[in-house]
């Protein structure tokens, strides 16, 4: 991964528009009128719980593509590419 | 007696004991004589390490036995850990970057150190130290009913197996610190991501297919519980969703849950760590659903101490349908997801008295060495607490605290949180409002009682909002209702303290600190020693 050599960014902020993101996996299960219903079954799992099931899954790729996102353009030198 | 079950337990617990010991020289530090060394392996974890010690540390033995067996004797109501788990991570996640930061910069170690930096404030950074001290402690002793219900199925009833295990936890937590139960999440995680996998493809199949299942389920309630069943009914929709919002706040307000953040190397680990964790949720919901299999299993709860202990059930289901050598793997799971969790707990908890206890107010000059002394003393302390919490109090003792614990840990909320965002509120705001949230709160549970298991107080979460006077079947959860009322007392009395000019504390914090990054930082030795 090649090091963004742009100067750093004098004052810093973590708004990105791409946080709204996070706000789907946070109110979606508070709608409980949503999804309280045993229809329609999935492999005979009533809808309330496959459904609330599923909330984990969104949750996941709700707040990687947020981190990914928001990452674009405003990466730093320093902190690029550094695994473990 | 199940010998097979026992003599697997016993070698896996041996393995991890090995493992706990031998972490002292993992990621080899120079020294372990300092807290940032000792309790949180010197801030150096990476994503990979942050996501299995987080997953660890915050999926306890309870989580995987209390939640099926919550589905179990609940019914819909019970499956709110799986909303909760999915929102906590999303929600803080750009609150724990901010925390971090701010903690790196100025070498923070609790909430309690960031609350004090930030509000200048040592008797608030008290009230939080004890109120992280007090919501941990019953959860430390839940795991060990974690583990004893465990032991129950396999045979062993006395306490002196229980009182092993935990011997041994204290020793190798003691010598290695953070970096033991790190370095057993992994073992933990790996076993139970295999104990689910085989227990959702082999056990449904088994007891006659999902739509048997939750048909035996739904017969289940409306016949026994007219009041909860397959679905939740219009009076407990709102609970369901105040209650897992309200934990989802809570979970990171928990000291050992903040211990393993600021465990971690930067300001991207956290948020990989975070964004990943949702992933244990999905495992999550495939145990709570072991719960309706259990029903549709004809598995009946084990007694103790004369009445039926539920959180037998899952360890209950795996000896019935499982071959024993596999029955004794998923068993020493069970047990080695205690011991992570009640090591971090054990520590936060110890790093609390060292840090805004005993170093604010007995020894201010204490150096880094003696407080990673009194810090692993302590954390010895705590465990034998916890133990004899089990020993001598009743089970439903532990579980009425730890249902107390959650409401008031989110009593930090504004301290912590919100103070991350706005040094607005003054120091006396936060404390009123802590005292008036604390009170509410606990005041809430004393009246709230439990018919089924003719509880008059401590019955539940769940209160109903006809207390109040209003003509309604309709309840909501305690803590978030505290913590409506806590703020509105922050904002009051802030209101009128800066009205009065009561002095305010300091804050030694600046607006940039909250964005501090690895790259700001000088490099470490430890660094360069562990690559």
């Amino acid at each position: 991964m090649s090091a963004d050599l742009s100067p750093p960014v004098p004052r810093r902020s973590d708004h990105s528009p791409w946080n709204y993101l996070l706000l789907i996996p946070v109110v979606l299960p508070l709608l409980t009128f949503l999804y309280n219903s045993a229809t329609p079954r999935l492999f005979g799992i009533p809808f309330f719980y496959w459904f609330q099931m599923l909330l984990a899954p969104i949750a996941v790729l709700a707040s990687v593509s947020t981190f990914y996102l928001a990452r674009r353009g405003t990466r730093r030198p320093g902190s690029a590419g550094r695994e473990g | 007696m199940h010998v097979t079950e026992l003599v697997i337990t016993v070698i896996l617990f041996a393995l991890v004991t090995g493992v706990g010991f031998w972490a002292a020289r993992w990621r080899r530090p120079p020294h372990l004589h300092s807290l940032d060394e000792w309790s949180l392996a010197g801030r150096t974890f990476g994503p990979w390490i942050g996501w299995f010690m987080l997953g660890g540390d915050l999926y306890t033995a309870y989580t995987f036995v209390a939640v099926p067996a919550l589905l179990y004797g609940t019914g819909a109501l019970g499956f709110y850990a799986i909303p909760y788990t999915a929102i906590e991570y999303p929600l803080v996640f750009l609150i724990l970057i901010r925390l971090w930061s701010v903690c790196r910069t100025h070498g923070y170690v609790t909430p309690a150190d960031y609350v004090r930096g930030r509000f200048g404030s040592p008797t608030l950074a008290l009230a939080i130290a004890l109120t992280g001290v007090v919501a941990t402690m019953p959860y430390i002793a839940l795991n060990l009913i974690g583990i004893q219900a465990t032991l129950q199925v396999i045979g062993l009833n006395g306490h002196w197996p229980l009182i092993a295990a935990f011997i041994v936890l204290a020793a190798f937590t003691y010598r290695s610190g953070l970096r033991a139960p790190a370095l057993i999440a992994f073992v933990k995680d790996v076993l139970v991501y295999l104990m689910i996998i085989v227990a959702i493809a082999y056990i449904p199949a088994h007891v006659g297919g999902w739509g048997h299942i939750f048909t035996v389920f739904n017969a289940h309630f409306t016949s026994v519980k007219p009041h909860t069943g397959l679905l939740l009914t219009s009076s407990n929709q709102a609970q369901y969703a105040t209650l897992a919002f309200g934990s989802a706040a809570a979970i990171f307000l928990y000291p050992h849950a903040v211990t393993g953040v600021l465990s971690t190397r930067s300001r991207d680990v956290v948020k990989r760590s975070i964004a990943w964790l949702p992933v244990y949720s999905i495992v999550l919901g495939l145990i709570a659903l072991l719960g309706a299999v259990a029903l549709a299993a004809g598995i009946k709860p084990l007694a103790s101490g004369g009445t039926a202990n539920t959180n037998t059930i899952i360890p209950g289901l795996f000896e019935s349908v499982f071959p024993h050598w596999f029955a004794g793997i998923a068993f020493a799971t069970i047990i080695i997801g205690a011991l992570v969790p009640s090591a971090v707990m054990s520590i936060a908890a110890a790093n609390l008295f060292t840090r805004n206890i005993y170093k604010e107010y007995l020894r201010p000059h204490a150096s880094d060495r003696e407080q990673a002394e009194v810090s692993k003393v302590t954390s010895l302390v705590v465990k034998a607490g916890a133990v004899l919490f089990i020993l001598g109090l009743q089970p439903q003792f532990s579980i009425n605290l730890q249902l107390i614990g959650g409401v008031i840990i989110l009593q930090t909320l504004p301290a912590v949180f919100v103070g991350l965002y706005t040094r607005w509120p003054h120091r006396a705001g936060l404390l009123a409002g802590w005292a008036a949230g604390l009170a509410t709160g606990v005041a809430m549970l004393y009246v709230t009682g439990n018919p089924a298991a003719k509880q008059a107080h401590w019955g539940g979460s769940a209160f109903a909002l006809s207390h109040l006077g209003f003509h309604t079947a309709v309840s909501m959860y305690t803590g978030f209702i505290a913590v409506v009322v806590n703020l509105l007392v922050t904002a009051i009395v802030t209101v009128a303290a800066k009205a009065l000019r009561v002095p305010d504390g300091v804050d030694e914090t600046a607006a940039a600190d909250y964005y501090t990054d690895e790259a700001d930082l000088p490099t470490q030795e430890t660094e360069v020693i562990a690559a």
